[in-house]
């Protein structure tokens, strides 16, 4: 199941396809290891609803919903029924 | 030149560089102690800190580096780093580096070595955290790491100070023999990569006069090929070197390649090839049970305003008998002084100028020095990342950063430590933005004008909305209408004076971790002394020049004879002569006839020219206010907002028409503008000091004044065409 890391179920373990967004920005992402095949898991949820927390690499990131939709990510559990 | 600069400047430099919460700044402390000087890098306002540290080979300067979390970058801010270890800012070349590197979060860390490494720096890893990094389990072997990437790697930990002795032994082989840093790995880039990088090494060696050495010219080229982007804020890029990028990056783009992703996972490709990385653990750690409870939708929220109403206390409440102490020392003092000399204009220059400068200054120490004790709190614990992350998406809303809520919410108390506070935000536009608007919060020494005011003009048995008491009601809205103000204040400039490229939230949020009391109390130390001996100097010097402008000229020529008056006369009628004779001089003053010369430009907003001295007195301070009013009026300087006698002389002013001029409708006009104008040479001189620059401090009190008038001038005007008074 292809989705992006916005609307990924909460702790659901998933993997990087792409990484998208404005380029400075990207490659900052890219720097801290957000690379394609990389595992990634959507932590939490700020109260107001954004930003979100995500776990690359055993680190805790905090990015909001606009900058996480430019992350496609597919769930590992799907990947693995396919 | 004397001998001794020269010495000092002939010691090797070792720059201190690593990612954030890596415990760098621990580690910069335990090497250095507290003798570090504190400066700028060259040509951007970053701070930067260079202390001695004394190894085998002798005394060497440690410089730190701001923590990043590679050499890439956008701004001038990001470029400092990349800068300063290249010696591209015209500074002093770093002989080595050491790279402070998270023994818990080793492969990230480790991106930033290959960028060292490649650029063929002499460089030392210093793996700090090892004691955290043990108690995890699976702690990094520092001999596998220094085999992996060749180049010496030593175990460290700031916080117990293990490793700092073969830490110095590592780096003093190094700066003798520099090859012994040097790493000989080699990773490759795709091939198609590869050749962009060989384009641009010529374009970027001829950048260099000394001509860089092969690893540096391929590196420098990399860092262009990542960086350098149309509309970037980078210093100093030729204009070849921005073509070719340009060019180089048009093509990959066309060939569908993609060249970030090339080269940053190419090395981190050759990173997970050295089997460095612990195993990922599903233990739950320490951090997940806090964060379930600190970052919870309902429990974070309480223990956020709990934390917030804590740090808010203490600057409100707990510094409070502090400040009365100091007000009380320099009061003693200067009560001393005037009792061993004789009265006149020595006695009252050392008095009202210099003794009441210190006072001004030193009493603004015990906030500082709470609120820099709360902020290392939050920083050095990882909290402050949390407060961010929870109040990002209003603070957003306004264009602020999360991490300005502190300061913000500091400013209700006084602007002065607010501003200072704003450090702990990386950007200098959030900085900026910040400072701009924090004198806009409504600060404590406001409280005595709306007090005075309210209590003297609406009547206390009133009801607005047939419940809420008026008096209560007005001080409430004066609060709520700062508040709006200042985050409107934010929103526009913003948008427009301070409007700057929209960056995304990138926050990490690091491990929780216990604050050193070393740590926060040296920035404790070195806040305070700052203060004290930069913007100290400005407010003693704005102080002795207020009192110049309300104690001269001397030979006033009075209307009355008071001299004659007073003999024979009782005991209180000469206090009253004395306090009619006090409230002349003033009026008389430069200050007064200060008053006097902008009383047409506050005519409109309902206020006579007495109540311009006062504005000229309050510049010392917002509730000086009270104590001018008390001499203008002729009842005595130590009036304060309680005084009845105030109070009822206040009701009884008249316009010479004999109208009175104190109306609810000219209170509120004059609460407004005390709420919005930049009455205080504090806050200009601190903002002053931490913008490094005297145009934030002129925009600021232009800008706050402006403002007040408009405002003021729309309520008075406006609520009179509408039948108020």
């Amino acid at each position: 199941m292809s989705t992006t890391l916005a609307h990924l179920p909460l702790r659901r373990p998933a993997q990087i396809e792409a990484v998208g967004g404005e380029r400075a920005f990207r490659r900052r992402l890219l720097e801290l290891g957000f690379l394609p095949g990389v595992a990634v898991q959507l932590i939490g949820v700020a109260p107001m609803g954004d930003p979100l927390e995500i776990e690359v690499r055993g680190c805790r990131f905090s990015l909001r919903r606009a900058e996480a939709e430019a992350i496609a990510v597919s769930s590992v559990e799907s990947m693995a029924a396919k | 030149m004397s001998a001794a600069p020269a010495r000092a400047a002939a010691l090797p430099r070792v720059a201190l560089a690593g990612n954030p919460n890596t415990g760098k700044t621990s580690l910069f402390n335990r090497l250095t102690g507290a003798n570090a000087r504190v400066g700028n890098y060259p040509g951007v306002t970053v701070e930067r800190e260079i202390g001695r540290w004394s190894i085998d080979i002798g005394p060497v300067e440690v410089m730190d580096v701001p923590g990043a979390y590679s050499l890439a970058a956008r701004s001038s801010e990001e470029q400092v780093a990349m800068r300063a270890l290249f010696g591209l800012d015209g500074d002093v070349r770093p002989s080595a580096v050491i790279l402070v590197v998270d023994a818990t979060q080793l492969v990230r860390n480790l991106y930033f070595a290959l960028q060292l490494i490649e650029a063929g720096v002499p460089l030392v890893i210093a793996l700090n955290l090892m004691d955290v990094a043990r108690s995890q389990g699976n702690p990094p072997d520092p001999v596998r790491v220094s085999d992996a990437l060749g180049v010496p790697v030593v175990a460290v930990s700031a916080n117990t100070g293990e490793g700092l002795a073969a830490l110095g032994v590592a780096v003093s082989k190094v700066l003798a023999r520099p090859d012994e840093g040097r790493a000989r790995v080699t990773w490759r880039y795709p091939s198609a990569a590869e050749r962009d990088v060989t384009r641009l090494v010529p374009l970027v060696t001829s950048a260099d006069p000394t001509g860089a050495p092969p690893a540096e010219a391929r590196a420098l080229a990399i860092w262009a090929l990542l960086s350098v982007e149309p509309g970037d804020e980078l210093l100093d890029i030729p204009a070849n070197v921005r073509r070719e990028v340009a060019t180089v990056r048009a093509a990959a783009d066309a060939a569908g390649r993609d060249l970030d992703t090339e080269i940053i996972g190419a090395r981190y490709r050759y990173l997970d090839g050295l089997g460095l990385a612990r195993p990922p653990s599903t233990r739950i750690t320490l951090t997940d049970r806090v964060d379930a409870w600190v970052l919870h939708p309902v429990f974070g929220l309480v223990s956020f305003l709990f934390v917030m109403g804590v740090l808010f206390q203490s600057l409100f409440a707990w510094s409070d008998p502090f400040i009365g102490a100091i007000e009380a020392a320099f009061a003693w003092l200067g009560d001393g002084t005037r009792a061993v000399l004789p009265p006149g204009i020595l006695a009252d220059f050392l008095v009202d100028g210099i003794i009441n400068g210190f006072g001004s200054v030193l009493v603004f120490l015990p906030q500082i020095l709470m609120l820099f004790a709360m902020l290392g709190f939050l920083e050095d614990s990882g909290y402050m990342a949390r407060v961010a992350y929870l109040v990002d998406r209003g603070m957003k809303a306004v264009g602020l950063h999360g991490k300005a809520f502190v300061p913000m919410l500091s400013g209700y108390a006084c602007a002065v430590p607010a501003i200072m506070a704003t450090r702990t935000l990386e950007r200098r536009r959030d900085r900026l933005l910040t400072m701009m608007v924090v004198p806009l919060m409504s600060c404590s020494a406001r409280l005595p004008i709306y007090t005075l005011i309210i209590a003297s003009l609406f009547p206390v048995d009133g009801r607005f909305l047939w419940i809420f008491p008026v008096q209560g009601s007005m001080m409430v809205f004066m609060y709520v209408f700062s508040t709006l103000m200042a985050l409107l204040a934010a929103g526009v400039l913003g948008k427009t004076l301070l409007r700057g490229p929209k960056v995304p939230l990138l926050l990490e949020l690091p491990p929780y971790r216990l604050p050193r009391a070393s740590s926060v109390l040296r920035q404790m130390w070195l806040r305070a002394k700052m203060f004290v001996t930069e913007a100290g100097t400005v407010i003693l010097g704005c102080t002795i020049a207020l009192w110049f402008l309300l104690a001269f000229p001397r030979n006033v020529v009075f209307d009355k004879d008071y001299d004659s008056l007073r003999a024979g006369a009782s005991d209180e009628v000469v206090e009253m002569l004395d306090a009619e004779q006090s409230a002349e001089r003033l009026q008389k003053s430069y200050g007064g006839r200060l008053g006097k010369l902008i009383e047409p430009a506050i005519a409109p907003l309902g206020f006579d020219w007495k109540i311009g001295i006062g504005l000229v007195g309050a510049f010392a301070a917002r509730e000086v206010f009270v104590s001018t009013m008390g001499v203008v009026y002729g009842i005595g300087a130590d009036t304060d907002e309680e005084s009845t006698p105030l109070r009822d002389r206040i009701r009884a002013e008249k316009h010479p028409d004999g109208s009175p001029i104190y109306t609810p409708l000219m209170g509120l006009s004059l609460m407004i503008f005390f709420a919005l104008s930049a009455q205080c040479m504090s806050t200009l001189a601190v903002v002053k000091r931490e913008s490094r620059s005297w145009r934030w401090p002129i925009f600021l009190f232009s800008y706050m004044t402006v403002l007040a008038w408009v405002v003021s001038f729309a309520v008075y005007q406006g609520g009179r065409a509408l039948g108020f008074e």
